[in-house]
């Protein structure tokens, strides 16, 4: 029985290599004539304003944390959802708690107004 | 066993007994077989690549009511070949201030992630990169090396509208990533294993698109909206403006971005296949009749599934084509408000069915978990319309009272 993680170590530095290839090939064959104006930024064709690293709007942070909640979550499901067949039906009355408890959160979520873009 | 009962294992043992006899150590020999197996698969994956670029461009102007490429070759055939060379000659300008090894490290990140899933994806029983028990969460971590690809790249090319672009889609990644992972609970539980393997092996009998419509459905969107494919490309939005993350991109930095975006496609397409379609089986038990003994042939059965993912790539593209964008606030809303409570819905009620009729007669089985998604589908219509109702009903009495207020000051 072959280690299937030793194939995934191996693909995946091949497949690391090959993105490359094509990209050394290219910085041999293509031209290379870097001239200022042409280095700069773009910003629809005008003056750059101020630094081009700006301020990080606050509410991606609010997406990035519900994200978080619910990925943590799934990933507590995964096991569940494997185990099903072997378990009582306890089991998935439990699982559904679980996921109520969190769609709870996610309702709480709404009504604050914490998933609005704006 | 011979090359057309289980081609990859046969090859795989005269090269074994070819190389001990010169006397090479297990573990040498081991490490070329896999490398030798990787390359194949992903010189393959490659191959594909290019012509789903001629695939892509046809599709779009017959979409479009025009020919698309024709000129060179036989139907435009040998336009990706122009297009490669084309990307690789072009000069690749760098911005001055961009920062040098993640804006060089982002577009092979994206490469990466996408040619990493085809490490797992099984053409047929027997030709595949590697059977891993934990196949779907390796699909979801590839996915996020691929998000990341998008950070990078925005955030080292030093320029606002890129971080911006880039800000916009990570948060469109992550946010449709988590119905996309709850529904890929579906066809775990109803197969009760993660890897793809086990999981198409379990739709011999039926698909897991007609036992769980609702969740193919939904983990088809997810898709859309995890590829940045139209409707939800806001990156490709901004490059009617402006750009997006890859502004600053050119040559083939640029081209790898491109490349990485279509085989993703065609990719999910045959994840799509695999997990509801029956991937590169699912004949409803045609195969277990002599007459049809051949559909368990492994070239056959790769055949199929590139078949399939390819329908699965054509929906995609499809809808790509018909549709307008969506933009970002609503596209947030739809997700977290809309989405993610329906992927919970359709889990908890696919669990508790598929517990509670685990024995019973496979036909009762299966009509119960159709019929529990037509009533979720159902009952989630009525619940929009009442909100569209409510809504007509307030935009009409907000527009009377505007009328009476100008009836009154006239």
């Amino acid at each position: 029985m072959r280690n299937e993680w030793l194939y995934i170590g191996v693909f995946l530095i091949v497949a690391i290599i090959v993105p490359l290839v094509p990209l050394g090939f290219a910085a041999l064959v293509a031209p290379r004539k870097p001239n200022p104006t042409k280095r700069l930024t773009y910003e629809c064709g005008v003056e750059t304003v101020g630094d081009a690293w700006v301020q990080f709007k606050a509410q991606y942070y609010i997406f990035a944390l519900v994200f978080l909640i619910f990925d943590v979550e799934t990933v507590f499901l995964f096991p569940w959802a494997l185990a099903l067949n072997r378990l009582p039906m306890f089991a998935v009355t439990e699982g559904a708690v679980f996921l109520g408890i969190l769609v709870a959160g996610l309702v709480y979520l709404w009504r604050k107004g914490l998933l609005e873009w704006q | 066993m011979n090359f057309w009962n289980d081609p990859l294992h046969f090859l795989a043992e005269q090269l074994t007994a070819m190389l001990s006899r010169w006397g090479l150590p297990t573990a040498w020999i081991t490490f070329i077989e896999f490398f030798l197996g990787a390359m194949a698969l992903i010189v393959f994956a490659m191959v594909l690549d290019i012509g789903l670029v001629w695939v892509e461009r046809k599709v779009v102007a017959r979409f479009q009511d025009r020919l698309g490429p024709n000129r060179l070759g036989p139907f435009g055939l040998f336009q990706p070949v122009a297009d490669i060379i084309k990307m690789v000659i072009k000069e690749d300008i760098t911005p001055a201030t961009a920062d040098k090894f993640l804006y060089n490290l982002a577009p092979v990140l994206a490469a990466v992630a996408v040619i990493a899933l085809w490490a797992i994806l099984p053409l047929a029983s027997t030709i595949y990169g590697a059977d891993l028990n934990v196949g779907l969460l390796y699909v979801i971590a590839a996915g996020a090396l691929g998000t990341l690809a998008v950070l990078i790249a925005g955030w080292a090319s030093r320029n606002k509208f890129a971080l911006l672009g880039a800000f916009r889609m990570v948060a469109s990644l992550i946010s449709y990533e988590i119905p996309m992972v709850i529904v890929l609970l579906v066809p775990t539980l109803l197969a009760g294993t993660m890897s793809l393997r086990g999981i198409a092996e379990a739709q011999r009998s039926i698909w897991f698109a007609l036992l769980s419509p609702l969740a193919c459905l939904i983990f088809l969107i997810s898709a859309i909206a995890e590829l940045g494919r139209a409707p939800f490309d806001l990156h490709e939005a901004e490059s009617e403006i402006v750009a997006g993350y890859h502004i600053e991109y050119s040559g083939m930095k640029f081209g790898w971005f491109y490349a990485a975006e279509l085989l993703h496609a065609f990719t999910f397409g045959g994840l799509l296949a695999i997990l509801f379609f029956g991937g590169y089986t699912g004949f409803f038990g045609l195969e277990k009749l002599p007459a049809f003994i051949w559909l368990d042939n492994p070239f056959v059965q790769a055949a199929v599934f590139l078949a399939k993912a390819m329908v699965g790539y054509w929906v995609i593209m499809w809808v790509k084509y018909s549709l307008p964008r969506v933009r970002i606030d609503h596209l947030l809303a739809f997700n977290w408000k809309f989405l993610t409570p329906l992927a919970l819905v359709v889990l908890v009620s696919t669990a508790i069915l598929h517990r509670a009729l685990m024995e019973a007669p496979r036909w009762q089985y299966g009509m119960a978990l159709w019929l529990a998604n037509l009533v979720i589908a159902w009952i989630t219509i009525e619940i929009l319309r009442a909100q569209a109702r409510r809504q007509r009903r307030h935009q009409r009495a907000a527009s009377q009272r505007q009328q009476t207020a100008q009836e009154q000051t006239v």
